[in-house]
């Protein structure tokens, strides 16, 4: 049997049903709305779960699905080293996201990197403090930074509502997920020039296969040419 | 293996203690204040950091330098000697095949009186302690390179940029070439420097950065605007000190050379000569002993002298038997005032006792 995990609930659940769908394979909650279970029609040995999509990398990495749809920001996010841990079967074109740095619109001398690291440093020598990006991607947003040569800044954790941070003068500036870019706007934030970390999208995961059986492998090439890709 | 290499650690702690070293111990859980001030971010891609309900957020030692420079300022001794053994921790983020913990056994000497001969004395101690080992020796000094920037013919917000990215190679090119005219500014920035008042149509304050410190960085982006390149001749001598990759007296040869251009390195070209007499006179063959000028700017950014490692010859991917160089700035950042010039180094017993058993 091959496992593949799916996004729970929302948007990001519809769409990829409605992506397998068009592809002729059918995914369905099965039983009450509230239950998360699931059904597979039109291939043999591949079986539904329904997860968090944030619970979706781990569970690939660990093994116990082999398939899985998440964002490629959450893999990026949660899998260190995920290239070697996991790989990207299909993007799907939906669920599209750039993670991004932003700062204050007020800030008309900072519209790249290069910018935002000297900033930081007269930041730092006036306020006696680093320069706090509010942020909940972690380790991006330091790979990002520290493969970019931005220093002096310090990452506060924010698991929403990151837009408002700055107004709250709890961060001077936010890495987050955008998609039109109007909540930053609203926010009186834009984003870096050379800002984006990461465009993420919904995309169709495997985990390692190397303790998979000979007949979850048959499966998989089926399912492969069921969607064609 | 554990018995062999608690052996060879308990070897070297004696090793060190014949040199006037006094056994020290530190916490495995430290604060992470001081490593965050002092690293930023990057401490925690590399340390394990942890919380604790009373004491905020606390660290498994990444290295016993920092908390012995600490016991260190807060004893009134000097000059001292210490010397430490135990596990320090460091997360891989990259390379899940990479050791998390490791055993360091460490020699440290805090003594402002006569820097060449601590350098001397640490590195021949440390090259004593792997005698008869398969190892080769690398040595750079930091000094040199900080001494040329200091030196630069440019204006000191120019010099503070690049001085602080020195263990950053890649933005440290980058801004050089920048300064150097041979990158043209961001298009952004001379938009942004076209306009008569940029703060005109600014968009309202929010945050902490104020309105005022947005002008201030204007201003002196105008002035650095206007501030001529640095010279051609002066970037190649920077690359000339960059790229030494010599044994140690065809290096002192060659920077000698340099310092005639740029008379600034002077000091430390003799700071240089004169550790290489004091090696001389510890018995290290310095005729053979290797010179990079860029070597130690990419590890934290500590080391701001003498800074050296020991290599398995024929083993690439194994991690330096030993590592160390001189940290005064650290002493200085650490001592709330006081400073006092110090430089240490460490082995790694677990590489020793492999090594070992290759011979």
């Amino acid at each position: 049997m091959l496992k593949l995990g799916v996004p729970s609930k929302g948007r990001l659940m519809e769409k990829t049903f409605a992506w397998f769908g068009d592809r002729g394979v059918s995914l369905r909650k099965s039983g009450s709305d509230r239950e998360y279970a699931g059904a597979v029609d039109g291939i043999d040995g591949v079986e539904l779960v329904l997860l968090s999509a944030g619970e979706i990398p781990r569970e690939l990495a660990a093994g116990r699905i082999q398939l899985g749809v998440t964002g490629s920001d959450l893999i990026r996010e949660k899998l260190a080293a995920w290239e070697t841990r996991v790989h990207a079967i299909a993007p799907m074109g939906f669920g599209g996201a750039d993670l991004i740095i932003a700062v204050p619109q007020a800030w008309v001398d900072v519209e790249t990197l290069d910018d935002l690291d000297a900033a930081a440093a007269a930041f730092r020598a006036k306020h006696g403090f680093r320069m706090r990006i509010a942020t909940k991607y972690h380790r991006q947003v330091r790979e990002f930074l520290r493969d970019n040569g931005v220093a002096d800044y310090q990452l506060i954790d924010s698991q929403g509502a990151t837009e408002g941070t700055v107004k709250n003068e709890t961060a001077e500036a936010i890495a987050d997920i955008t998609s039109t870019g109007e909540t930053l706007r609203a926010n009186g934030l834009k984003i870096l020039g050379d800002g984006l970390i990461h465009a993420s999208q919904a995309t169709l995961f495997r985990g390692r296969r190397d303790v998979w059986t000979d007949a979850q492998r048959v499966t998989l090439k089926e399912l492969e040419s069921l969607l064609g890709v | 293996m554990t018995r062999l290499i608690a052996a060879e650690a308990a070897r070297l702690i004696a090793l060190f203690e014949g040199e006037g070293a006094r056994h020290v111990d530190a916490d495995i859980l430290l604060s992470a204040e001081t490593l965050l001030d002092l690293y930023g971010e990057d401490i925690r891609g590399r340390a394990y950091l942890t919380s604790d309900p009373f004491g905020g957020e606390m660290v498994l030692r990444p290295d016993f330098t920092v908390p012995v420079v600490q016991m260190h300022m807060d004893s009134e001794a000097d000059p001292a000697r210490y010397t430490y053994a135990g596990r320090v921790f460091r997360k891989q983020e990259d390379d899940p095949s990479r050791p998390r913990e490791a055993m360091q056994v460490g020699f440290e000497v805090f003594d402002g009186s006569n820097p060449a001969g601590a350098d001397a004395t640490v590195f021949a101690t440390v090259a004593d302690a792997l005698a008869g080992l398969p190892v080769r020796a690398a040595t750079g000094d930091i000094g040199i390179l900080m001494a040329a920037v200091a030196g630069l013919k440019t204006s000191d917000t120019r010099k503070a940029a690049l001085m602080r990215h020195l263990w950053r190679p890649r933005k440290f090119r980058a801004l050089l070439d920048r300064f150097g005219g041979r990158t043209p500014p961001a298009p952004s920035r001379v938009a942004l420097l076209a306009q008569v008042d940029p703060m005109a149509d600014a968009a309202p304050t929010i945050g902490l950065r104020s309105r005022a410190e947005v002008q201030t960085r204007i201003d002196a982006l105008r002035a650095d605007a206007a501030t001529a390149p640095i010279s051609g001749d002066e970037m190649a001598l920077i690359d000339a000190i960059l790229s030494l990759d010599e044994s140690c007296p065809h290096v002192l040869s060659s920077l000698r050379d340099i310092a005639v251009d740029l008379p600034v390195i002077d000091g430390a070209v003799n700071a240089f000569a004169a550790r290489l007499d004091a090696l001389s006179a510890k018995g290290v063959d310095v005729d053979a002993l290797s010179f990079e000028g860029s070597y130690g700017r990419t590890s934290l950014e500590y080391y701001d002298g003498f800074v050296f490692g020991f290599y398995a010859a024929a083993d690439h991917y194994m991690p330096p038997v030993a590592t160390g160089g001189r940290y005064d700035a650290l002493t200085a950042r650490l001592g709330a005032g006081r400073a006092v010039p110090a430089v240490g180094g460490v082995v790694r017993p677990d590489l020793v006792v492999a090594l070992r058993g290759d011979v």
